[in-house]
């Protein structure tokens, strides 16, 4: 990652979402859902960092984190020197016009009660947002620019398709002209060609606002096509963090490894494909050392003793693995590239 | 290596302009107005409503006066419906009689509503203290026997109009909190009420702008039921003599004439038949807006 002048607009740092399970009977031991378990990264000024993971590796709490939805144990959340997590009621309110979300699913992210037009305007009343005389005229542009028409303002969103919702919920996150739009996978519940135009549609919008996105995703390939930096999460942590080309070339954690390989169509540095066994351990009871460990195949002794750190090693790049050198050697470079899953 | 073609053409914005904006209310009615048995309800209780409120003007009849000699059968000595074990006509007092029962039935499924839809949706949306707190207050007032804290509460004070409609709506609010506190849980975790609090919605706001419109189908449903179940409350209480004593209705003809049933059907008969016919079409109007509300039984 080359050195950038600019203080990023977002910076996360040590992030933790914890949450308590509810106790059978009044003496037994608190257990805790582990979301989020120190979760540090900046995203620099118009630019994209893309987080991805498979279900449960606490992407979405992070995002929802991000946005204040859902409260942060500990950490700080600073958009712009601000640390969000401080902030609540009215001052929390107000600052929510810098910060907005694209939600994932485009059927439910929309009030089935409210027409498309009032949902877009809607921001712009509460946070008092430009005159309310040119609010209407502010809609109608929006509308425009999403590549819906004006006609179109007094629908209610139960007629419209799953990609024309989603250009809804696209203008309404665009409203209050934020810095920084969190999207919480906003494609992968459309389809593939309409996934296309809304990415692109993304895309544009950033070129020509301006914006930074927080991109939530499990799909590597909408991930590589958008994102400028990638952070690949597991059971909670950043286990990989680094920019997308390097990251699609050669991975370095394990994890990653496995992830890449399963893309279809994916080269990802190497061309076996690798199956992991098993499910990732349980949130609540965490193992001791590296949390990959259980499904890694190149875990040793020490891995299974003691939780690697996220650090850097060449090239600017971060990773949370033990067997990787400092130098950016990983075990799975030495594997032949046509070799079977050694699993 | 982009594996995503920039796709230009963009198919998605040609879909055709759908029919101007109907509204789920709209769409709602339609379904009803399908529905043969709902619409029947609806007529039943429409000719009740009528009749309550122009009948008296129509048959100008005191039913606290004697007309004719007790217990006279239907058609008469000059009494369409008969008498009553006073002599008192019974058709004054079908007609007069509907207007306790209607506003009683009103009034306390109104005041149901508005304390089971306020507990429920604090309990359901703030979660935690607040819901702990007002759930085990709900089940306080569901552990007593609801006829009999209706009776306590109409002693305690004189039997009114009001008194009874109030005694009723404190013992039966306890479903409606329940069903609506499962709504807002259910609702409150959609995308939609997120994005809203993103977009600077308050939490009054939340509560009776976003989650509340789209729990109303179940609650409509509830609330029509309830005014059945408070007119049958109603009677009951009038039946065992706790009703208004100044105001004639159907549930203290039936618990009047009640000893006189093997002598003269009718007198407590005929009120009853217009308790069941009004409780009935009330409770099909209820069955006709759960299925016009809910998409998963429209299909059938």
């Amino acid at each position: 990652m080359s050195p950038i002048a600019d203080p990023p607009l977002l910076h996360v740092s040590d992030l933790k979402v914890h949450f308590p399970l509810p106790r059978p009977h009044p003496f037994a031991p608190q257990r805790t859902v582990h979301a989020v378990d120190g979760v540090s990264f900046s995203l620099p000024r118009r630019t994209t960092f893309g987080i991805v993971g498979e279900s449960g590796s606490g992407k979405t709490t992070t995002a929802l984190a991000v946005m204040q939805l859902i409260t942060a144990t500990s950490g700080s959340i600073e958009l712009d020197g601000t640390d969000l997590t401080t902030l609540s009621g009215e001052s929390l309110r107000r600052a929510r016009r810098r910060f907005q979300m694209i939600f994932q699913d485009p059927y439910s992210s929309l009030n089935p009660r409210t027409r498309v037009g009032d949902i877009v305007r809607e921001p712009l009343d509460l946070m008092e947002v430009g005159a309310p005389a040119e609010r209407a005229d502010r809609v109608t542009e929006l509308f425009r620019r999403v590549g819906l028409r004006p006609e179109q303002l007094a629908l209610f969103p139960h007629q419209f398709s799953g990609g024309q919702r989603q250009r809804v919920g696209i203008a309404r996150a665009l409203a209050s002209r934020p810095d920084l739009i969190v999207c919480d996978e906003p494609v992968s519940a459309l389809d593939v060609a309409i996934q296309a135009q809304t990415l692109n549609l993304l895309v544009e919008l950033q070129r020509d606002f301006g914006l930074s996105y927080l991109f939530i995703s499990h799909d590597l390939r909408v991930v590589q096509y958008l994102c400028d930096q990638i952070a690949v999460m597991y059971l909670g942590r950043i286990v990989e963090l680094t920019d997308r080309n390097s990251l699609f070339a050669q991975p370095l954690h394990p994890y990653t490894w496995a992830l890449l390989s399963a893309v279809p169509g994916a080269s990802g540095g190497s061309r076996q494909r690798v199956r992991l066994q098993g499910d990732p351990p349980s949130p609540i009871m965490l193992p001791r050392g590296c949390r990959f460990a259980g499904r890694c195949p190149f875990a040793e002794e020490r891995c299974r003793r003691e939780e690697p750190q996220l650090r850097q090693v060449a090239g600017g790049r971060s990773v949370a693995c033990h067997l990787v050198t400092d130098s950016g050697e990983a075990p799975h470079h030495a594997l032949p590239a046509d070799a079977d899953s050694p699993v | 290596m982009s594996l995503i073609a920039p796709d230009l053409n963009d198919a998605d914005k040609a879909v055709d302009m759908p029919a101007p904006a109907a509204s789920p209310a709209r769409d709602a009615w339609r379904m009803f107005r399908r529905n043969g048995s709902a619409v029947a309800g609806l007529v039943i209780l429409a000719a009740f409503l009528l009749m309550t409120l122009i009948g008296p003007k129509l048959y100008p009849v005191d039913p606290f006066d004697i007309v004719s000699a007790p217990l006279s059968p239907p058609g008469e000595e000059g009494a369409l419906l008969g008498t009553d074990y006073l002599g008192r006509d019974i058709t004054a007092g079908i007609v007069n009689g509907g207007k306790v029962s209607l506003a009683v039935g009103l009034i306390a499924a109104a005041l149901t509503m508005t304390i089971g839809v306020t507990v429920g949706a604090l309990a359901g949306f703030y979660g935690g203290m607040v819901d702990r707190v007002l759930m085990r207050l709900t089940e306080v007032f569901q552990v007593m026997p609801p006829l009999l804290l209706a009776m306590a509460i109409v002693t305690i004070f004189s039997p009114t109009l009001w008194s009874v409609a109030v005694s009723i709506g404190i013992v039966s609010w306890t479903s409606s909190a329940r069903l609506t506190r499962a709504e807002f849980l259910r609702i409150k975790g959609l995308e939609y009420v997120k994005a809203a609090r993103s977009i600077g919605a308050r939490n009054r706001r939340l509560i009776w702008r976003v989650v509340l419109p789209n729990a109303l189908p179940p609650l409509i449903v509830s609330a029509t039921l309830t005014t059945g179940v408070a007119i049958l409350f109603e009677s009951g209480l009038s039946f065992l003599g706790l009703g208004d004593p100044n105001l004639m209705s159907w549930g203290r003809m039936m618990g009047g004439n009640r000893p006189y049933m093997l002598d003269a059907w009718w007198a407590a008969t005929i009120p009853g038949v217009a308790i069941f016919l009004t409780v009935l079409s009330i409770s099909l109007i209820g069955d006709g807006l759960n299925e016009a509300f809910n998409p998963r039984l429209r299909e059938r």
